[in-house]
């Protein structure tokens, strides 16, 4: 989230699309429903279903499955053409200004350069118009250029009309343009709506585009940045943020930095593909915050090598790993079903083993018959878990799942019980970006140990074992610090208080190089201290200020809320810097007076910024920096050259589409996205298969856990798994509410009981009638033998988003029988 | 039973309950907005959890309510209702329990002495103790809410958490509840936040929205924030009443019964004193009940 939790009080509109908070995340929730009774702010859901949280919404819109995109295309078509968007906003927090480069160019469904065979673009051509002379960006402020972003995001979202949104999202176009004029009602000074969304958005073939599509609506209406307002996604764990922030996929290192790639085989090289440069003359520069890459990434290498990690040997970043290619899941199962890596021509060897804990990776990947499939040939799998996952039994999954029988099975698995999260000690971060600390609530039952303490373990054995027999490169081992006063067991107080970082010679002030900041050995007190020269460590900049020579800042729970509008800014600790909102020089105007007086982010009172703990330099006054300080421009990206898909988004069908696209025909699906093509990969078409389908949650079962309970209250509460059918279809079929039903992908089919209702609709898709149906991930083999029941999983691709490889598990096709 | 530390105002087949008038307690109540409730069902689990009630067993039917009523052993309960308005879908969730009427019709029928009580505070229990299982409560009930336990032979509802009421808490449901649609008080405290979101209710385009506060029963102590004016399209009852039956049996019969035992008695006792008592047979006999 840009901002947090409490803050969705403050807003006046609130948009729920890509996600359904109130099944979700119902305690967050509350604050949707203080928003409407304290400030009577409308609630707006746009959802494929009528959920529990359009229940409680002032106005439902319906959506087909997977074409947000074209919705909110249509949103930005609506604000721009009727001036309802904030241009103050607009001309001086984003680029809407910028010149982009003639070679530019969108038609017919691709964008400038396109490479047929690759599937991939080459980006060159997306790229802001550079001025020669003065190797700055060029700006027309008046946004008339026909070239200025504004021009070619007005020229591109053109096609997007009510019309056509109502063709494709099955949207009828009354309901759509309520919608339009409840969210543009905040495209000005005066009102703020904030977006929410959360899986609904990121898992689809096209679904970071989604995403951008909704931060520039946002951004047009001048809601980024303020309080009750941003761009906010709400995290399907508990958890997830902290992981991710931690470096938690193959491509990222903790704090986002990146994994290196085996072509930078010295720091120098890492990073000049890894630090920008800022062009930006002419409007307000940038402070360019990842010009301080070089310190946090050497300081990471300290908090791993340590004392083996020096100047003269690139502080041991020789011994990280480097990737080489795309290690994102589902090319991980794709390499261990095929027995070998099909990105290196197939040449390289397939995974022999795995170590998996805190997921089921059967129940949560997709094509659960070439997950188990997959897992059949590795030679040994660990599975750390506090309950037999799927995973954990995926050698004697149900025969229709298409597992050989257990006799024919090689993989040797181990069962390691771990402890689960009310047994140990440690932070969550939550979707608000906040680090609270947790204390444990009592000890693990039997053996079970705590993740640190296996993990622990493990190393220091394979430490051992390198140090007994060496092996390849034994340093990248051996080297690794490891002093925790406990190795086999570290208090995460210790591991945390790594991750925030410490100075190891004294630290001076740069201003007045007498003045000591940090003797050697003190807690830092944020990432702005730390250095590239080895006298700092930490082990995540952007969790640096957790734990200071103050204590467990993590630990704080001091609800003082000074500001009144929920910052609470000594209640736990807020990355980065226990900043609350994110951009939240946004929140201000030219002359860093508040856009509204009653919501102020922060303001400058003539000497400094004021209220939240501000993105730029506290004394700097207004002019000097852009809000956007992670961008080299400084400014909000309406155009954006970096990602695979192209530099606006675009509306296209999901991989599996019930119709051919009625902007481009040629060009149905993102042409970029990620298809994996084993056997096991097969891909259903409309005629076969015609029918929507999309998965989701309940609030009243936990991810793959609850089915564990043995009369649990939770699965009395929600017992089994149920199809849901839209009463015409349900009609049409002869399907009555409550019966069985089973449900066919070109994967495989499940049965489940048909839950009959009218929250699902008939749509009207390009003038032809489409059925939408859905049902919930919950269930699985290995769950208690009165609660299990099909894997959702089983009837999902291995298709993905060509930028984050994330599943397209929320629209995919089917057919639909009685059982 | 909990409650000990509460005065009863009422109690069931007793002229008056134990009231002195001494010490005055307001009337609690609980409070449910069902505009701003998401049927996440943490009340079902709170309720179930904190009266150890175990679980029922359930299947999955088509539906996302947990039951079709309450139970003996599920005391609160979602309510989810469909309904199609002028082509609009509205999902209605609305939280099912005793609603503690002020004129209870279980305590106006129920014929076991003190079986069913009303504390000062107007919170009504069942007392399982003196409870004969005869479900004559659940006949003078206008919401269906006493149910009959198989086991145990009692009947058995919500009992507004008594035991955390009469110590200082909230009713484990309003602990639990996550969106705030859930509050508790003093009665007049619960009306008057009820009155102020109907008000701003009826102010954002949902005229008919209303506080259901049933005068048929004397009022409740669970007020209800309904978004449409209709009841029943909540499950309740648009005008509930406590059945004549139960109300003649209580308020006519019972006094013309009380008389008549009255009268007997003054009898019974001007013949003694007149003729003295009656010797039994001087064959002896047996104190011992005839069976």
């Amino acid at each position: 989230m840009t901002n947090g939790w409490v803050d969705i009080k403050n807003a006046d509109v609130i948009l729920a699309m890509g996600g359904n908070p109130a099944e979700n995340h119902p305690v967050g929730f509350k604050w949707f429903m203080e928003a409407k009774r304290t400030r009577g702010a409308t609630l707006v859901a746009v959802d494929p279903r009528f959920t529990r949280t359009a229940a409680v919404a002032d106005l439902y819109s319906p959506i087909r499955s997977g074409t947000d995109i074209a919705y909110l295309l249509g949103l930005i078509r609506y604000a721009i053409n009727t001036g309802r968007f904030h241009s103050d906003y607009v001309k001086i927090h984003t680029n809407a200004p910028y010149i982009v480069s003639d070679k530019y160019a969108f038609n017919d469904g691709l964008f400038s350069g396109f490479d047929p065979a690759k599937h991939q673009y080459v980006k060159d051509s997306w790229a802001y118009e550079g001025d020669p002379k003065t190797k700055g960006y060029v700006l027309d402020p008046t946004l008339q250029h026909p070239r200025s972003v504004f021009q070619l995001l007005k020229q591109h979202v053109e096609r997007y009309t009510p019309e056509m949104v109502e063709r494709i999202c099955g949207t009828p176009k009354e309901t759509f343009l309520k919608v339009a004029d409840i969210v543009t009602s905040t495209g000005n000074a005066q009102r703020v709506g904030t977006l929410t969304y959360a899986l609904g958005w990121t898992q689809h073939s096209t679904g970071v585009q989604i995403i951008r599509a909704g931060a520039m609506l946002q951004l047009l209406l001048g809601n980024v940045g303020r309080p009750g307002g941003g761009v906010n996604a709400f995290r399907g764990h508990s958890n997830i943020q902290g992981a991710t922030d931690t470096g938690g996929t193959f491509e990222i290192l903790p704090g986002y930095l990146k994994t290196p790639a085996a072509t930078a085989q010295t720091l120098a090289d890492y990073f000049t593909g890894s630090v920008p440069t800022t062009l930006n003359k002419e409007a307000w520069a940038s402070m360019n915050y990842w010009v301080n890459y070089p310190k946090f990434m050497v300081s990471l290498l300290k908090s791993i090598y340590g004392n083996a990690a020096t100047k003269d040997n690139d502080f041991g970043y020789a011994w990280l790993p480097k990737v080489d290619g795309n290690y994102s899941w589902m090319y991980i199962y794709d390499d261990m079903y095929r027995g070998s890596s099909m990105r290196a021509g197939g040449k390289e060897p397939a995974p022999e083993g795995f170590i998996t804990f805190g997921m089921n990776p059967v129940g949560l990947g997709p094509n659960s018959k070439k997950m188990i499939a997959a897992l059949s040939k590795l030679k040994w799998a660990v599975v750390i878990e506090n309950v037999e996952t799927e995973t954990a039994r995926f050698w004697n999954a149900p025969s229709e799942y298409g597992g050989a029988p257990p006799s024919k099975i090689q993989t040797e698995v181990y069962m390691l019980p771990a402890a689960s999260f009310a047994e140990k000690d440690g932070t969550f971060t939550n979707s608000a970006r906040w680090l609270q600390w947790k204390w444990k609530a009592l000890d693990p039952p039997g053996q079970a140990k705590s993740d640190q303490e296996i993990l622990s373990r493990i190393f220091l054995a394979v430490q051992n074992l390198y140090r007994k027999e060496g092996g390849a490169l034994p340093e990248q081992v051996l080297n690794v610090s490891w002093a925790y006063s406990n190795p086999t067991n570290p208090d995460l107080s210790e591991v945390l208080k790594e991750m925030n970082g410490k100075a190891l010679a004294d630290l001076h002030d740069p201003a007045d190089p007498t003045k000591v900041l940090k003797t050697a050995g003190q807690q830092i007190d944020g990432f702005g201290q730390l250095m590239d020269d080895g006298s700092t460590m930490c082990g995540n900049w952007l969790h640096s200020g957790v734990f200071t020579e103050a204590g467990n800042n993590a630990q704080r729970r001091n609800n003082a809320d000074p500001t009144g509008l929920g910052m609470f800014p000594t209640w736990a600790f807020s990355w980065p810097a226990n900043r609350r909102i994110m951009y939240n020089r946004a929140s201000a105007d030219a002359q860093g007076n508040p856009w509204d007086p009653t919501r102020v982010g922060i303001k400058w009172n003539g000497q400094k910024w004021v209220g939240d703990v501000p993105d730029i330099k506290p004394d700097s006054p207004p002019g000097t920096y852009g809000a956007f300080i992670m961008l080299p421009e400084g400014v909000g990206r309406l155009f954006a050259g970096t990602l695979n898909d192209g530099p606006f988004p675009e509306h296209y069908e999901a991989v599996e589409a019930p119709v051919d696209n009625p902007l481009h025909p040629n060009v149905t699906s993102n042409p970029t996205a990620l298809k994996l093509t084993s056997d096991k990969d097969v891909i259903g078409n409309k005629k076969d298969f015609p029918i929507v389908c999309t998965t989701y949650r309940l609030t009243e079962h936990f991810h793959y856990w609850t089915q564990h309970q043995h009369k649990g209250v939770l699965n009395e509460l929600a017992p089994g798994f149920f199809v849901e059918i839209p009463q015409a279809l349900a009609d049409q079929k002869g399907i009555a509410n409550g019966s069985k039903v089973k449900v066919t992908s070109a994967r495989g089919s499940i049965e489940g009981t048909a839950m009959v209702t009218k929250r699902l609709r008939p749509m009207k898709v390009d003038g032809k009638e489409l059925w939408q149906i859905g049902f919930p991930i919950h269930w699985g083999y290995a769950g208690d033998s009165d609660h299990t029941g099909p894997l959702a999983n089983f009837l999902t691709a291995s298709v993905g988003d060509p930028n984050t490889w994330t599943p397209e598990y929320k629209a995919f096709l089917v057919n639909l029988d009685k059982a | 039973m909990a409650g000990q530390t509460l005065e009863i105002k009422r109690s069931s087949a007793a002229m008056w309950g134990t009231h002195t008038g001494i010490r005055t307690t307001p009337t609690v109540a609980k409070y449910i907005d069902t505009t701003t409730c998401i049927g996440c069902k943490a009340c079902e689990a709170a309720c179930q959890e904190w009266n150890d009630l175990g679980t029922v067993e359930t299947h999955q039917t088509g539906t996302y309510q947990t039951l079709p009523k309450l139970d003996a052993k599920f005391w609160n309960l979602i309510r989810f209702n469909e309904r199609e308005v002028d082509g609009g879908l509205m999902w209605m969730m609305r939280k099912d329990q005793c609603m503690h009427c002020a004129e209870p019709g279980c305590l106006e029928a129920c014929p076991a002495p003190g079986a069913i009580v009303q504390y000062g505070n107007g919170i009504v229990d069942v007392d399982p103790s003196k409870c004969i299982g005869c479900g004559y409560c659940a006949t003078g009930c206008p919401f269906d809410v006493p149910k009959f336990h198989v086991k145990t032979g009692k009947m058995a509802k919500c009992t507004l958490c008594v035991d955390r009421v009469e110590v200082g808490l909230e009713p484990a449901c309003v602990k639990a509840c996550p969106t705030g649609c859930l509050n508790f008080g003093t009665k007049d405290d619960m009306v008057a936040l009820g009155k102020a979101r109907v008000d701003q209710l009826n102010k954002s385009g949902f005229k008919e929205a209303m506080l259901y506060d049933p005068e048929g029963v004397g009022g409740t102590s669970v007020v209800t924030v309904l978004g449409h004016g209709h009841p029943e399209w909540y499950d309740l009852p648009v005008d509930p009443n406590v059945p004549v039956l139960v109300r003649l049996w209580k308020s006519v019969l019972r006094p013309v019964g009380v008389l008549a035992a009255l009268v007997t008695a003054i009898g019974t006792f001007a013949h003694y004193t007149k003729y003295g008592p009656i010797e039994p047979p001087s064959d002896g006999g047996s104190d011992e009940h005839p069976n």
